[in-house]
């Protein structure tokens, strides 16, 4: 695992994903932060990050298409599963070397908590909890982005396909709000990641969200695990 | 070392490879040998736990690779069809990549420098596996499969894409491993089987055709002797030719007899096959004495590993008997002279 972790990091910034990524991700939420929190003249950082939701949605896409789709389209995932090492080994080296390059990138929030520190009063608890808040989303997506990652050869394919997924969960409050029958419409927010995240964004921790985002993330990497190990018996 | 017993592989309804078995033992370099589709490299897909068999079982070092895939492909070197390249890292950087990834504990530096220096990589790894030539991208992959040194190693076809002095190095380098290894490799280049091979299994349509020596197949094929002679008529005229093939063929033992190019001026050559056990070449020379004839050249030829190759590969194939529909229509015509003229008239109307 180590070794498909740290390769996987250093082919992230020599393929310059790294850096598209971060870029984007620090320009965009550096204007949510200037929009949202400087000139508003507030030191409350919630709004700020439920903005993110949609960055975070639409970026952790770039980071898991290729993570999949190309080994099997240059054939190194021969290599890889020819060697002495099993399938959950692959899939979490490269699971963990995005999510740690979504830490790196969300980490960017204590410069903010730095800059506002000067300006007034932070409320850290909130802060932190919006910041574990961002981190479980980030590990559910990722598990997701690289499940899709792994039924395709083609990483545009993979990130589009992806983006659409993570969209329409996105989109499922608003299916849900259209739902006359409450059973159901139960059933369909259980599955929402925005009422999640944004509960988290208000100062709310909850445990069952946790457990739903980190099972997210254990159950899409499973599903990766099943996608290598059906190729081997196709 | 390998043991493989009725190996078989179907996609779908398509039969890959069918009920194959085989052993290898540890110094041993055996050829895989078959035209392209035959099944090779699936079946090297499979001993190396790439792709899994629809049935049959394969071990390696005793161990199931199904399983116990991880203590299995440990002992493994495997170089693919196409090598597993990360083409965005230097030659180092990748295998010092393999290295962790094999869970490898030779000492690293010195590890790596002679797996580097055997196959001849020392002056390009620094270089992004992306620049370089496709020889030196084979070599990479031939390094790969070597690092943490593994009993067996599993090349299908390593010298694709070499220049011809590379091939050579490589031949050796895999001569060289056959020592201490065990060996599989692929090709469908015969020469190359040949040079590097303690043992051939020839691989068809992914069943296996013939499994020895190249010796010891050949005399399994064929019992016949093949020779080429070059005999000289009295006339030197293209008519010589038609008398001295019936000759032959009158000759007892012959099975066939071919008139091949000319030569020299008005001199042919024949290809000739004789049966079992029969010397023909004595009464060759009488014939040739009673007709005033002479022998310039007499070659025996024995069975190549071609030949063998052929003639394995496309045995199924059915010569087409002719039954009504596909004879010939001749046409008989008296022409102005009186004679009577046969011509042959092809189907379909062709002149």
């Amino acid at each position: 695992m180590g070794a498909i972790y740290r390769r996987e990091m250093g082919a992230f910034f020599t393929s310059g994903v790294a850096y598209v990524f971060l870029t984007v991700f620090f320009l965009l939420s550096g204007i949510f932060f200037y929009n949202g929190v400087i000139l508003s003249g507030t030191t409350e950082t919630s709004n700020m990050f439920g903005s993110m939701f949609i960055i975070v949605l639409f970026l952790i896409p770039i980071l898991t298409m290729k993570l999949m789709s190309e080994e099997k389209k240059n054939r190194t995932d021969q290599g890889l599963l020819t060697a002495p090492v099993g399938l959950w080994s692959i899939v979490l080296g490269k699971y963990f070397s995005a999510l740690t390059l979504f830490i790196i990138a969300e980490s960017i929030v204590f410069v903010y908590s730095i800059i506002l520190g000067y300006l007034g009063n932070i409320v850290w608890t909130t802060l932190l909890g919006n910041y574990f808040a961002m981190l479980f989303l980030g590990a559910g997506f990722i598990a997701i982005g690289i499940f899709v990652s792994s039924l395709t050869e083609n990483q545009m394919a993979s990130a589009v396909a992806s983006m659409l997924v993570l969209f329409m969960l996105y989109l499922l409050d608003t299916f849900a709000a259209n739902i006359s029958n409450e059973t159901l419409k139960k059933i369909v927010l259980s599955f929402s990641f925005y009422s999640k995240y944004i509960e988290f964004t208000r100062g709310v921790f909850s445990l069952p969200s946790v457990v739903f985002f980190i099972s997210t993330a254990f159950l899409f990497n499973f599903f990766t695990v099943r996608v290598l190990d059906k190729r081997r018996w196709g | 070392m390998i043991e493989v017993k009725h190996l078989t592989k179907r996609y779908g309804d398509k039969q890959a490879v069918n009920d194959i078995s085989f052993k290898v033992e540890k110094g041993e370099i055996l050829g895989f040998l078959g035209p392209n589709g035959a099944g090779k490299s699936t079946t090297m897909n499979m001993l190396t736990g790439y792709i899994s068999s629809t049935s049959g079982q394969i071990l390696i070092n005793g161990t199931d690779i199904l399983e116990e895939p991880i203590k299995a492909k440990a002992s493994i070197g495997y170089l693919p069809e196409i090598p597993p390249l990360y083409v965005d890292m230097t030659v180092d950087g990748y295998l010092g990549f393999v290295y962790d990834l094999k869970k490898c504990k030779l000492p690293r530096k010195a590890h790596l420098n002679d797996v580097c220096a055997l196959c001849q990589l020392s002056n390009v790894r620094n270089r992004l596996i992306r620049n370089l030539s496709k020889g030196y991208k084979q070599r990479v992959g031939l390094a790969q499969a070597l690092i943490n040194n593994p009993p067996v190693l599993i090349l299908d076809e390593p010298t694709v894409g070499l220049d011809p002095n590379q091939i050579i190095e490589i031949r050796t380098l895999i001569k060289k491993l056959g020592k201490s290894h065990t060996v599989i490799l692929s090709s469908h280049i015969l020469p190359e089987i040949q040079a590097v091979c303690d043992r051939i299994i020839i691989i068809n349509k992914g069943v296996v055709a013939a499994d020895g020596t190249a010796d010891e197949i050949a005399k399994n094929i064929t019992n016949e002797h093949k020779m080429t002679l070059r005999i000289e008529g009295d006339t030197h005229t293209a008519a010589d030719k038609d008398k001295i093939v019936s000759a032959i063929r009158k000759i007892d033992g012959v099975k066939y007899v071919r008139a091949d190019m000319e030569r020299e001026k008005g001199i042919y050559d024949y290809d000739v096959e004789a049966e079992e056990k029969v010397d023909i070449r004595r009464a060759l020379n009488q014939m040739c004495r009673e007709n005033n004839w002479n022998i310039l050249m007499l070659q025996l030829s024995d069975l190549t590993l071609e030949d063998i190759f052929l003639r394995i590969t496309s045995s199924d194939i059915q010569v087409p008997r002719s039954d009504e529909s596909s004879a010939p229509v001749i046409d008989l015509n008296v022409n102005e002279k009186g004679e009577l003229v046969a011509t042959e008239k092809q189907n379909g109307g062709q002149e």
